[in-house]
């Protein structure tokens, strides 16, 4: 008996054989592997610097010099779509993990105790939603005045949310299930019951979710940068870049379709990573 | 068509399945799940396909239906010849026209099976006009008449309502009226009862019989219950992982069965009797007293939320159980039984006295309350929902010993080695995860984590329902081996008659949340007095063709339901000693249904 | 019928959810630094306007006190007057809150039109090319920015093709509608990728449900089979994502608006925050709450209608 009295809680996997057999989730973490590799390693890959102008060289069309062109300041393409990289998957992580941490813990008091602290809770959040997600967050930047960190912190008092509601839902089935209901009858801890019993099987629902809300907050980064209100120009930021190339949209397409492609990609990545996910633990949406 | 060819159709099969296979195909190789089946159907016969789960009889049904979900099962070789032509080379076309209109079928669960969003009638004239095309008016007074065949009480108001409305019993004779609708020539029933109550199924079982005399359809009948089969079959074939062992008269089946698997299926059917040869126990101290037990649940509505409806889950429950005695509670769903087991580990608010050891629940601190709880222990009827998925055995049935600081870690893995070992299960399983074990074995680690804190008592809440017969024969095997080594009581709360018969000491017996008899076993099941036992037991199917059941008026009552409006409250029953300690309920609320 | 009577009651349960917006959009404007009566006015305010709005809005008061005085304009029809325009904002809401409904009507239209033929031919043809191509293109659908998709449509559409226009909305009706169908489609787009994969997995569970084995067994043909009993079952699902992506939806109009040049709510909100117009902003935050608890009302009547289980 040389095997430990506790052993592991997840279940060995043998990490490569599952990893072949689902090209899905091989695709989209290769996609955030990627990005994240370009984001950490900008500088040496960008061919250009990002923000210097050279009025000799404005609106230039895709070329092998300047793979995806030149936008109206003479600006490399393809150095800003990679720069953006560092800003808009900051904006995607930060933005779903002080949600997450915030829901998290709110929903399963809430799922777990019910009561008035639930009542309260589930009322703060229905308020909350009767508020169009961009439109709340527009008027908490209002006040805030516009800008990146005015962003995560509209993000974070908005996107708790539907992290709080899934994680509650979740506690709330799982509280009645047998397995529940047994620890209770054991005599474990409410405590226990709470953190070692439900949270770890609700969770699984929930890490599906972050990755499809990685998507949203990162369109909603983007969306408040195309107007204005959150990065601030001439910082490469992909929504921003849209925004500069909106002038163009007859003369210069390719300021617009390069910034924004790269958002379709990453977003891709998120999703398909979710879905393999989503298939790998049960979870069902 | 049917009725003037009875006596030569004797002889002409209306179904002939030769050498049928269903494979499944996955990651490249195909898989037999039935192999090689071969069966006669004849005019106006019962043909039963019984067998456990996974023998493949299901399957076998769905193939003759044409109905195996594509792509991955497929009836990969054989004949299914009916009126001349072999069912597997018929287009989908043809076989439509044969489906519903000449085969027909009806499922297990009928609520599933219906379609929520769609009024009985509109399906009963759908399933019709499907196969004729018949003026709007036409059709509807068909679905009525359909209706009407199957002795649903109201029908045409049931028409215009929707399936949820209905009661589970109702619903399955909404489906048999559409499956009989267009006088189909085989009806296959796939476990037609599985989800009823005993009552219920007793009423569908008689519909069922009494239709066939009237149409002459021949019926195919799966099920894995051999009372069932002994009560409507003719004939009968045995199957096994997707063979059949065994195919003859029901009479000689039951009489004189040939295959060793047969004659163990049958040994481990538990078989209804008088009662007698329970054992005499002494007198011990009571583990568990129950005085004057009440359970209610709220029901809000209205603007303001207020109660305006309680359900009166449990009513006035008082009873004892002793050291090492088994005590069965036993009714019909929703009569309060699981509640009760539930009040006693404290999971549901109550009313009245519990006292556990000794010691009444409500003057517990919560300190007591756990000291309580490790003399109290639940075994579930779903063991795989009962177990954390993300655990592994091992971890469980030593969780207990963690939480309330027993041992050391050596000493807690020696004491979880000797519980698997107690129950049944190889030391290697420790290391594995619930999924890894058959549903058998699932719950021997549910008892085995029972076993962990040396309770006083194990509540068994239909703890062998979901089991298939030979795997609950062991199961309650075991549970009966531990009593006697080890001295505990059990509260076996469980549906099931025959069963109870086979594992009490002392039976209770529940309806709408109230005792109306309780006793020894001898007594209850011997001398049954009040009309609703009598009702319960005669309504169990007796797994002996031979046996001739007593006529009896054919019934279509409906439990009434536990929900009062709030202020009012079901009359109490007053139990009376009738000798020797066997009670029975007096006044009478439920004269209706023995009536 | 009963089952309909929570139309009575609901409204006044609502009142909570009322209160909490109201104080929400009171604080939006009182939170901002500075003078309330020149963050209300502007900074060119005249001294005797801006002692009329101290005792209009109770400035001066206790906070508590301040948010009666708002309540009571609320309820007078007062919403404050706008800086930039010099209009009422009751007024300038109602003359700019057709362009955004009719997008989001064209929007809801549009998606349902795209996502209900796409999700039943993959379903129904589970695990085929068609099946691949639809699950690729609404994985990657969730995640078009609307403002870029908009964009390229433009780009196609407007510049290279001139089928339609390129941004603005229009005087007559025949106008407005060629000028939504972009801003529409832009909308639709995104919608139907989350509408696709919801109404596709419904679908699919409902093909293998007993429902329809059930329905087979019946002799009936598969289209039938799907349309009768497939399809209904699917669609409660998919009003209750429609009804939970509502506030979304309307927050999308927000940028569409931008992008397309439409002189709706969105903008005018977008235009309020650049300006420090803020009775602006804080008019339109409301309009758009109520808008959305308004829908997810109506999606609630529409779900009991679906379904006759359903009791609310």
């Amino acid at each position: 008996m040389t095997r430990p009295a506790h052993p592991p809680l997840r279940p060995r996997l043998s990490l490569g054989l599952r990893f072949a057999r689902r090209p899905m989730l091989a695709t989209g973490l290769c996609i955030l592997g990627a990005f994240v590799l370009m984001a950490v390693f900008a500088p040496v890959v960008a061919p250009y610097d990002p923000i210097l102008q050279n009025g000799d060289i404005t609106l230039l069309p895709p070329s092998l010099a300047h793979p995806f062109g030149t936008d109206n300041f003479g600006r490399d393409l393809l150095s800003r779509v990679i720069w953006g990289a560092r800003i808009d998957l900051q904006i995607a992580v930060i933005g779903v993990v002080f949600p997450f941490l915030i829901g998290t813990v709110a929903g399963t008091v809430a799922g777990f105790f019910g009561g008035w602290v639930d009542a309260s809770l589930m009322r703060l959040i229905d308020v909350v939603l009767a508020f169009p997600f961009l439109v709340l967050m527009l008027s908490i930047i209002t006040i805030l005045g516009p800008g990146l960190g005015s962003f995560y912190i509209a993000m974070a008092l908005v996107g708790w949310v539907s992290y709080a509601r899934l994680i509650r839902a979740q506690i709330l089935v799982l509280k009645t299930q047998d397995f529940a209901v047994a620890a209770q009858s054991l005599g474990f801890s409410r405590l226990r019951i709470m953190f070692r019993h439900l949270l770890p099987n609700a969770l699984a629902g929930s890490l599906v979710f972050v990755m499809s809300d990685a998507v949203l907050v990162l369109l909603n980064g983007a969306s408040i940068s195309y107007l204005g209100l959150g990065v601030q120009p001439p910082l490469a930021e992909w929504g921003v870049m849209v925004f500069e190339g909106q002038g163009f949209l007859n003369q210069a397409w390719w300021i617009t379709l390069f910034p924004g492609l790269a958002i379709v990609v990453l977003a891709f990545g998120f999703s398909l990573t979710g879905d393999a996910l989503a298939d790998l633990l049960g979870v069902k949406e | 068509m049917t009725a003037d060819t009875t006596s030569a159709g004797a002889t002409v099969p209306v179904l002939s399945v030769q050498g049928l296979t269903v494979s499944v195909r996955s990651g490249g190789s195909e898989r037999a799940l039935v192999e090689g089946l071969s069966f006669d159907l004849a005019r106006g016969e019962t043909l039963a396909i019984a067998g456990e789960s996974g023998s493949g009889k299901s399957l076998t049904s769905l193939a003759v239906m044409g109905l195996l979900p594509p792509p991955s099962l497929r009836a990969s070789a054989g004949r299914i010849m009916f009126g001349g032509q072999d069912l597997l080379h018929l287009p989908e076309g043809a076989m439509r026209r044969i489906r519903g209109r000449r085969i027909a079928m009806i499922f297990q669960e009928p609520m599933t099976s219906l379609n929520p969003v769609m009024t009985v009638g509109a399906q009963l004239t759908e399933a019709i006009s499907a196969h004729e095309s018949l003026p709007r008016g036409e059709a509807r007074a068909r679905a009525l008449a359909a209706l009407q065949s199957v002795r649903i009480a109201q029908a045409e108001r049931r028409l215009s309502q929707y399936p949820h409305e209905l009661s589970g019993g109702m619903r399955q004779r909404v489906m048999i009226a559409m499956a009989l609708a267009l006088k189909p020539d085989v009806l296959i029933c796939d476990e037609p009862t599985t989800a009823l109550d005993v009552t219920v199924q007793r009423e569908v079982l008689d519909l069922l019989r009494d239709l066939q005399r009237e149409t002459g359809t021949a019926l195919i009948l799966i099920t894995h219950d051999m009372g069932v089969v002994a009560e409507m079959a003719s004939r009968v074939i045995v199957m096994r992982e997707g063979r059949m062992v065994e195919e003859g008269p029901a009479q000689r089946i039951f009489a004189a069965p040939v295959a060793q698997y047969t004659r163990d299926l049958l040994a481990a059917v538990p078989r209804m009797g008088d009662g007698s040869g329970a054992a005499v126990l002494p007198v011990a101290e009571s583990v568990v007293r129950l005085t004057d037990l009440r359970v209610r649940f709220d029901i809000r509505g209205g603007l303001m939320q207020r109660v305006t409806h309680r359900v009166h889950a449990v009513e006035h429950v008082s009873l004892q159980i002793n050291q090492g005695e088994t005590f069965a509670l036993v009714g019909e769903s929703g009569c309060g039984k699981s509640t009760i087991a539930r009040a006693i580990v404290g999971l549901v608010p109550h009313e009245g006295r519990i006292e556990v050891a000794g010691q009444p629940l409500q003057d517990l601190t919560a300190e007591g309350r756990r000291a309580l709880c490790r003399d109290v222990q639940m075994v579930f009827q779903d063991p795989m929902a009962a177990l954390d998925p993300r655990m592994r055995a091992g971890d469980l049935v030593a969780e207990p010993l963690v939480i309330h600081n027993i041992g050391s870690d050596a000493e807690r893995r020696g004491r979880t080695a000797g519980l698997f070992e107690r129950v049944g299960l190889p030391p290697d399983a420790m290391a594995r995860y619930p999924h890894e074990f058959s549903g058998g074995q699932r719950q021997r680690i549910c008892i085995a984590r029972a076993l962990a804190l040396r309770p006083k008592l194990i509540i068994c809440d239909e703890s062998v329902s979901a089991l298939d017969v030979s795997v609950q024969a062991r199961v309650l095997a075991l549970l009966e081996e531990l009593k006697r080594d080890l001295g505990i009581a059990y509260l076996f709360i469980s549906h099931d008659m025959a069963v109870v018969e086979n594992i009490a000491d002392r039976v209770g017996v529940m309806y709408l949340g109230q005792i109306v008899e309780t006793g020894s076993r001898a007594q209850v099941f011997g001398n049954p007095l009040h009309p609703y036992t009598r009702r319960l037991m005669e309504a169990v199917p007796i797994p002996d063709p031979g046996y001739v059941r007593a006529p009896l008026p054919r019934l279509s009552g409906e439990i009434p339901s536990p929900v009062w409006p709030a202020g009012e409250a079901p009359q109490r029953l007053r139990l009376v000693d009738m000798g020797g300690g066997h009670l029975v309920a007096q006044s009478n609320p439920t004269a209706e249904i023995a009536a | 019928m009963h089952r309909y009577r929570f139309v009575l009651f609901r409204p006044l349960q609502l009142v909570p959810v009322l209160f909490g917006i109201s104080v929400i959009t009171f604080l939006l404007v009182r939170l901002i630094p500075g003078d309330p009566a020149r963050i209300l006015l502007g900074t060119r305010a005249t001294p005797s306007a801006l002692a009329n709005i101290r005792t209009q809005y109770g400035l001066d008061e206790p906070v508590w006190l301040q948010y009666f005085y708002f309540l009571k304009n609320l309820g007078a029809g007062e919403m404050g007057r706008s800086t930039l325009y010099k209009v009422d904002v009751l007024k300038l809401i109602t003359t700019r809150i057709e362009p955004t409904l009719a997008l989001v009507g064209m929007g809801v239209f549009l998606a349902l039109l795209i996502a209900v033929p796409f999700a039943a031919l993959s379903a129904r043809r589970q695990g085929s090319l068609v099946d691949h191509a639809v699950r690729l293109v609404s994985t990657a659908g969730l995640g078009f920015p609307s403002f870029w998709l908009g964009a390229m449509l433009i780009i196609f559409f407007a510049v290279r093709l001139e089928w339609l226009p390129v941004s603005g909305y229009g005087e007559t009706f025949r106008e407005k509608l060629s000028h939504l169908i972009l801003p529409g489609l832009t909308i639709a787009l995104s919608l139907s990728a989350v509408l696709t994969r919801t109404l596709r997995a419904a679908m699919i569970a409902g093909l293998a449900s007993d429902v329809a084995t059930a329905a087979r067994a019946r002799g009936m043909p598969e289209s039938r089979v799907f349309w009768r009993h497939v399809v209904p079952n699917a669609l409660v699902p998919t009003v209750n994502l429609l009804a939970v992506n509502i506030g979304w939806l309307i927050g999308g109009t927000v940028v569409v608006e931008s992008v397309f040049a439409i002189a709706g709510l969105g903008q005018l909100m977008v235009r309020g925050i650049f300006t420090r117009d803020y009775m602006v902003v804080q008019g339109v935050t409301m309009t758009f709450a109520l808008a959305t608890v308004l829908i997810n009302f109506a999606a609630d009547i529409i779900t009991v209608t679906l379904d006759p289980r359903i009791k609310l």
